[in-house]
């Protein structure tokens, strides 16, 4: 599949967005915001919007009708990405009586960090069913890919928790060790996932064309120069490439944050957590790209891959 | 009703001539036109309803040419139609002809990967979904003489490769077609269920045995025997 930039920036930043108002809901709940003041409580959910703002508003541009967008929210009943519309929008209100609940301390306030905690983890599982529910594409019909992502944004968004609080000097050492546990999951997930998606299996030419007792090459694709199809299922990546970009992906997401955080269980300045947050998002868009990239089309048997 | 194509892998010698009258036909049709990035230079590219390619099966010397036009299937589960947020894409519920409204596609593309058969290509110039409408635009209109009242790449095909018809009805020749030479789906194991079938390309012919009289069967005993 093509990586289409926009859509990676949308996953990776809303997803941590996600991820860090999940966690400010979970402090609250567990009594760990406490710590923070009113002030530093509402910063936290104001990077957490941006965040969710800026990937929302960069998914709109890889639409290429984008006057059409409002009819998104119409089929809700049957289409993923619909729901993630309308889950996503849902959303906005209740942020912002949660960020009203922490200025003027209702007493509600437990209520409304649940159902952002709620629509946090309901808006990420539609954004990954758009892609799990597909049949045609292996490498993400999957139910670890809605595993994936969920355990993606938590992780990323609870490094920036980890990393925001200890700016404001009042880091948790519980949180810290849960967060810790989450990156190793997400680590093991991933490394599962690779494993998996090496082996073969699907529809092949043979099931593609019909002739399931012989061979089938490709004579003539019946083009002579590279159609949407082409452009946008036949993305090629030379195999030693996408083996480098695994092992730098997998060093830059998990490694270096898992060595900051020993770092600061050592003793290091929590100031480093920024750091390893970073890292974990330069991480993960590399992880994105290399969804799409590795991604294999079913329509790419007919022009003349032998499986997918 | 379920229309739909059968497509007789047989007969069908590649000539492309369905997809050329397809995009003739519905480039001034209900979906407006498919429109062209650089027809006329050196990579030219666009919106395009039915590819044909062609295929090697066996291996040399006993392998066979195929050539195989793919248009949409019509899907009776068509997931394109599920995935659709904006409603654009429908299926038909009297004839099951899948189409999608230009007036509401948002050009997401999520139609497209749904689809495993690429039967559905993004439109450069007006940014919308574009895919094959069965030329719902002929099919039903009164003011064209009956034996007309068909898709424009079935009138067009000169080897008569491309039949229409009702799939729902057992008496129909699309139906017949399929019962007879045994039809099939394309990716049948993705569960879509496409209404198109296609007719796997027949076994040569055995050379009928001569049959000779009694009176050459006697001419041909006496010159064997003279030869000796």
């Amino acid at each position: 599949m093509h990586p289409a930039f926009s859509v990676l920036i949308f996953t990776v930043t809303s997803g941590a967005g996600y991820g860090l108002l999940a966690w400010l809901g979970v402090g609250q709940l567990l009594g760990y915001t406490q710590a923070q003041t009113t002030d530093q409580q509402i910063v936290v959910g104001v990077i957490a919007m941006v965040l969710v703002s800026i990937g929302l508003l960069s998914s709109t541009m890889h639409l290429a009708n984008p006057k059409n967008a409002w009819r998104s929210f119409s089929r809700f009943r049957t289409s993923w990405l619909s729901r993630e519309a309308v889950f996503a929008i849902l959303l906005y209100p209740v942020a912002a009586l949660y960020a009203a609940a922490i200025f003027w301390q209702w007493s509600c306030i437990n209520w409304l960090a649940g159902l952002s905690i709620v629509l946090a983890l309901v808006t990420l599982f539609s954004t990954s069913m758009i892609y799990a529910s597909l049949k045609t594409i292996r490498q993400w019909n999957t139910p670890m890919v809605p595993a994936l992502f969920m355990a993606y944004a938590l992780s990323s968004g609870g490094l920036l928790f980890l990393a925001v609080s200890g700016l404001f000097g009042a880091l948790n050492s519980v949180l810290l060790s849960t967060v810790l546990g989450l990156v190793l999951i997400t680590f093991a997930l991933k490394m599962v996932y690779f494993f998996w998606q090496g082996k073969p299996q699907g529809a092949t030419i043979q099931t593609a064309t019909g002739f399931s007792q012989a061979s089938v090459r490709l004579l003539d694709a019946g083009h002579s120069a590279p159609t949407f199809l082409n452009r946008e299922f036949g993305y090629q990546i030379a195999a030693d490439k996408l083996l480098r970009l695994r092992i730098v992906m997998t060093i830059v997401t998990f490694v270096v944050p898992l060595v900051i955080f020993y770092c600061v269980l050592q003793g290091s300045a929590v100031e480093l957590l920024a750091v390893a947050w970073l890292m974990m998002m330069v991480g993960l868009l590399i992880e994105r790209w290399l969804f799409f990239a590795e991604a294999r089309h079913v329509v790419r048997l007919y022009h003349g891959d032998q499986r997918t | 009703m379920k229309l739909g194509l059968v497509v007789d892998l047989d007969t069908c010698v590649g000539c492309h001539a369905c997809g050329t009258a397809c995009k003739q036909w519905n480039t001034s049709g209900t979906i407006g036109p498919l429109s062209d990035e650089r027809p006329y230079e050196k990579d030219p590219s666009g919106s395009w309803l039915n590819r044909i390619r062609t295929y090697e099966v066996g291996d040399s010397p006993h392998s066979k040419t195929v050539n195989m036009p793919m248009s949409c299937m019509h899907c009776e589960d068509a997931a394109c139609v599920t995935v659709c947020p904006t409603g654009a894409s429908y299926k038909r519920e009297e004839d099951g002809i899948v189409l999608i409204d230009q007036d509401k596609c948002m050009g997401c593309n999520l139609c497209s990967w749904a689809c495993p058969y690429g039967a559905r290509e993004l439109d450069p110039s007006s940014g919308t979904m574009k895919k094959c409408t069965l030329c719902v635009d002929r099919i039903y209109d009164e003011q064209l003489p009956e034996a007309e009242r068909q898709p424009a790449c079935v009138l067009t095909c000169p080897t008569s490769s491309r039949v229409f018809g009702d799939f729902d009805d057992p008496d129909s020749d699309v139906s017949k077609l399929t019962r007879e030479r045994a039809g099939q789906q394309l990716m049948p194991e993705l569960g879509y269920n496409p209404v198109n079938t296609y007719l796997p390309p027949r076994n040569p012919k055995q050379q009928d045995q001569v049959k000779v009289s009694a009176m050459q069967g006697v001419k041909q005993l006496v010159n064997r025997i003279i030869n000796r």
